[in-house]
């Protein structure tokens, strides 16, 4: 048991508290709020504001996307489809950031195979405006592993929908539609919120995919912070990067406070 | 004193429920899953009013012909009407038939009321109303107290009682019952076995209620249906059933019987030196290789050191004792008195006597099934 | 990377068995099927281009032809084996630190002390908390300063990053084995602690450690947030830094690390399974 707290403490809480405790300094050691009133303006605002944008976009659509794609893979007949599906999900949900980069490159980028395709039906979405290599890229590259991870999220709780509350519906006389707006999506509701949430941090934190895809190009407080640690930032405000940590600290915390009420009641009502 | 100890129904709007039940034929019902036939040839008639228990083992098809009725499966052959009206194109919303299921089939996000008024809800009764109405039936189970109670929060027995006003308060024509009491536990079953059974006979609505417990059955149904392998073995009251078994399956199924190799004597059959008449039309007879099927309370036994039986087993069981005796290659099992049983110990030679006015035949088994004491 | 909630995910899946198999309703609703057909396609579609499209890239040279060029040319580009090995070494001394600290520690908690356990389960939700890019904030601040020169640090620090998932799959491994029963009986038959371990805890947990093992390799194979700000050429650094030179090789190397994700993950995933078949007969006979 000691080992295992002395490593934690060590490698996570001082860490954490260091962050936290360097926020509040200056970089002669004195106490500041000045790093945190910096963070939260101008670009590094710019940086919380784009974040939480990307966070919230890459939550709910991938969410709404991952429940559909659940379903239909739930009410499938095929036990090789429902496999298959699992392991793909656990691979896709653990992409690592640099590899997904590159195969939307690959993909989608100037000269990517997709783009060739759709250049010949004269449909090249780079002519039209779009650059793989900006905030929206970002969200259809996040895509690729939000909606996996939200299939993985909500397909236990859609393994809890009985069957017999639907055939108790039925038998009362509920329709289709009926049944879903009053037992079902009430019932699966607490564990879509907690399945975006999730999402949410995910998409929050992550740093490889947007970094290596935008080359720092999109505001990001992730990449933001990673610019700090590699120096290209004006001297005197290294200690913004601190301040920048301990938003994100704040609002992952939040949402993980949200997450554990959200679950508690899917639990109750999913047994 | 829960609503149903009480007397007469004090609901008005329960009155008009009193003789709605509807009359159910089914007719050669067929359903088959892949290489199985779950229902083959299946038919019954229930009168209006009248509660049936569809009684089997495992597979026999029961909870099939129930889903059937309800409108869950589809029909590869058969015809299932209510009232003479043909259900075939109808679909299960519009069947107008209240069904309690096995367990955990109340929506959890609602409380006791909202379940029991949902299906008032799906047919647009006003708010007020259906509340109304759903206290009520609260109130006939017996649980006026628990209406604000979530499911999660409520036991497995208040639960199926919900479940049970649930499916009254649409004043159905028909009520189905698919193993409601199995999960629950004994104390509790029995006690719901009680309050379903008084409360069927006060709506007087027709009821199908499937189990695979014969005291279950037996105890609750105006008429039991035996079912094996998709087909209807016998349909006749408890007694009748108990008493006269149509068919070798029906009476090792229901009640306990035990099998013994005997010779013909004319129109009579030889059992352990007895000459006895045979039960019922005797529907074997060209087949000379018959077995009696003889029940524990056929048979009798006395102690006599000369006697062909000796006692192998022997199953305390409250007023009665249960002894396996065993006579030459047989084993038949025996009711006696407890009192009497108890000076009886194992190894004691015994003899063996019919005590009943006439025995059951069937087709002799060639293969030796021991016997479970 | 999606740090480590993906790991919490899977705990939710694995927990629980699934009811809604095959829905009948889709037997009577053809329209359900219809819709179903659509959504599987176009899923497949959208995830199954880019990976068609990393592959193609592979094997192409800059004219657009068709060649093996980008892979044969891994193994001779300037800092690949240098990498590559670096990150076998990290996985390795992560690996082994994770098991040598986690395996007694998980036994332990499990036998000794069920009331840690919610701790331990809040322990392994804070890495989504403090995700990789704040940590290693912390961790260039904090750290001293000869530890900063070894690539090593990073390994200690994928050891709190592989926490949540090793501690899952072990202790659902010792939930599997009934560990309480088993030491029981071996402590009842005269066994003491190390012989014990040894010889009752260790072979049963074989599986659990393994599928651990591979997921380690896998995060430490594929982690580029730490590694690029601690300044360490890793595998997967060294791929975003050569891809400035030459695309084609960068994105072969990059396919072929998924590759070899897919192929572990798959291991662990048919391991799993047998081992619970194993247990489950095991556990029938008795």
């Amino acid at each position: 048991m000691a080992p295992f707290t002395i490593y934690t403490i060590l490698g996570l809480g001082i860490p954490t508290l260091a962050v936290i405790e360097l926020a509040f300094r200056t970089e002669h050691g004195q106490l500041t709020f000045g790093n945190m009133s910096a963070v939260s303006q101008g670009t590094y605002r710019l940086g919380f504001e784009n974040s939480i944008l990307l966070a919230t976009i890459t939550s709910v659509i991938p969410g709404i996307l991952g429940l559909f794609l659940a379903y239909a893979i739930q009410t499938s007949r095929s036990g090789l489809l429902r496999r298959l599906v699992a392991t793909a999900s656990g691979v896709l949900a653990n992409f690592g950031g640099i590899n997904l980069t590159f195969i939307f490159i690959a993909t989608l980028g100037s000269t990517g195979v997709l783009t060739a395709w759709l250049n010949y039906i004269r449909l090249n979405p780079w002519h039209y405006g779009f650059n793989l290599y900006s905030f929206f890229g970002v969200v259809i590259v996040y895509m690729y592993f939000q909606i996996p991870l939200m299939v993985l999220v909500i397909t236990p709780a859609l393994g809890g929908l009985r069957p017999s509350w639907r055939e108790a519906a039925e038998n009362l006389g509920a329709s289709s539609l009926s049944y879903w707006r009053t037992v079902g999506v009430p019932v699966l509701l607490p564990s879509v919120l907690g399945g975006m949430l999730l999402l949410f941090g995910s998409g929050f934190a992550a740093y490889a995919t947007a970094d290596t895809l935008t080359a720092g190009t999109v505001t990001l407080a992730p990449i933001q912070i990673g610019e700090v640690l590699n120096g290209n930032v004006i001297s005197g405000e290294e200690h913004i990067g601190y301040a920048i940590g301990f938003g994100m600290l704040i609002v992952l915390s939040i949402t993980m406070i949200f997450y554990g009420l959200v679950r508690r009641r899917a639990s109750k009502w999913l047994r | 004193m829960t609503a149903f100890e009480q007397g007469p129904l004090r609901s008005s709007t329960l009155h008009d429920a009193r003789g709605v039940g509807a009359r159910v034929d089914l007719d050669r019902l067929a359903r088959v899953f892949g290489q199985t036939r779950a229902l083959d040839g299946f038919s019954i008639s229930i009168e209006p009013g009248e509660f049936v228990a569809l009684l089997g083992p495992s597979g026999c098809g029961k909870t099939t012909a129930l889903r059937v009725l309800a409108g869950f499966e589809r029909l590869d052959g058969g015809r299932v009407s209510v009232d003479g009206q043909d259900l075939a194109n109808v679909s299960a919303q519009k069947r107008d038939m209240g069904m309690v299921f096995q367990s955990y089939s109340l929506f959890p996000n609602m409380n006791a009321l909202n379940n029991v008024a949902y299906g008032l809800r799906m047919r647009r009764q006003r708010s007020h109303q259906r509340k109304k109405k759903a206290a009520e039936l609260l109130e006939l189970v017996g649980l006026a107290d628990q209406s604000s109670k979530y499911p999660h929060q409520m036991s497995g027995g208040q639960q199926q009682r919900v479940a049970l006003a649930r499916a009254l308060a649409i004043e159905p024509r028909v009520l189905l019952l698919d193993e409601p009491l199995s999960a629950l536990d004994a104390k509790v079953r029995a006690e719901l076995r009680d309050q379903i059974r008084s409360l069927q006979q006060r709506l007087s609505i027709t009821t199908v209620f499937v189990t695979h417990d014969q005291e279950e059955a037996l105890s609750m149904a105006d008429r039991v249906c035996v079912m094996s392998r998709g087909h209807n073995e016998q349909t006749a009251t408890p007694s009748v059933l108990y008493a006269r078994p149509a068919t070798p399956f029906v009476a090792e199924f229901v009640g306990v019987s035990s099998r013994v190799p005997v010779e013909r004597a004319g129109n009579e059959v030889i059992v352990f030196g007895q000459q006895c008449p045979v039960r019922g039309v005797d529907a074997f007879g060209m087949l000379e290789a018959i077995d009696a099927l003889l029940r524990p309370e056929d048979i009798s036994i006395e102690v006599n050191p000369a006697g062909k039986g000796f006692v192998t087993h022997r199953s305390f069981l409250g007023a009665t004792t249960r002894m396996v005796v065993q006579v030459g290659e047989i084993s038949v099992r025996v009711d006696v008195r407890s009192e009497v049983a108890a000076d009886i110990e194992l190894g004691t030679h015994v003899e063996v006597k019919v005590i009943s006015r006439d025995v059951l035949i069937a087709p002799r088994q060639l293969d030796k099934v021991p016997v479970p004491v | 990377m999606a740090s480590m909630i993906p790991e919490i995910a899977i705990e939710e899946t694995q927990g629980d068995i699934p009811q809604l198999t095959g829905d009948p309703q889709s037997r009577r609703r053809p329209r359900l099927r219809y819709w179903r057909g659509v959504v599987l396609f176009l899923a497949g579609v959208y995830f199954l281009i880019p990976l068609y499209a990393g592959l193609r890239f592979s094997f192409q040279n800059d004219a657009g032809q068709f060649s093996f060029y980008a892979v044969e040319a891994i193994p001779s580009q300037t800092g690949f084996t240098a990498a590559f090995f670096l990150s076998l070494r990290l996985a390795a001394v992560t690996t082994v630190l994770t098991m040598v600290l986690m395996v007694p520690t998980a036994t332990y908690v499990h036998l000794k002390l069920p009331k840690m356990r919610r701790v331990l389960d809040f322990v392994t939700i804070l890495p989504i908390v403090i995700p990789p890019i704040v940590l290693i904030l912390g961790i260039l601040d904090a750290a001293p300063r000869w530890l900063k020169a070894s690539p090593y640090l990073l390994s200690l620090v994928y050891v709190i990053l592989a926490l949540p998932f090793v501690y899952r799959s072990l202790d659902s491994g010792l939930t599997a084995i009934d560990l309480k029963t088993l030491v029981e009986a071996s402590r009842s038959l005269g066994g003491r602690w190390i012989s014990t371990l040894w010889h009752v805890i260790l072979p049963n947990l074989r599986a659990a450690m393994l599928s651990a093992t591979v997921l380690t390799i896998a995060l430490v194979l594929g982690e580029f947030t730490m590694a690029s700000l601690d300044l360490w050429t890793t595998l997967p650094v060294w791929i975003y830094q050569f891809s400035q030179l030459d695309a084609h090789i960068a994105t072969a190397v990059s396919m072929l690390s998924l590759i070899g994700t897919w192929v572990l993950l798959t291991v662990i995933v048919s391991v799993d399974r047998s081992q619970s078949r194993r247990t489950r007969r095991r556990t029938g006979i008795l």
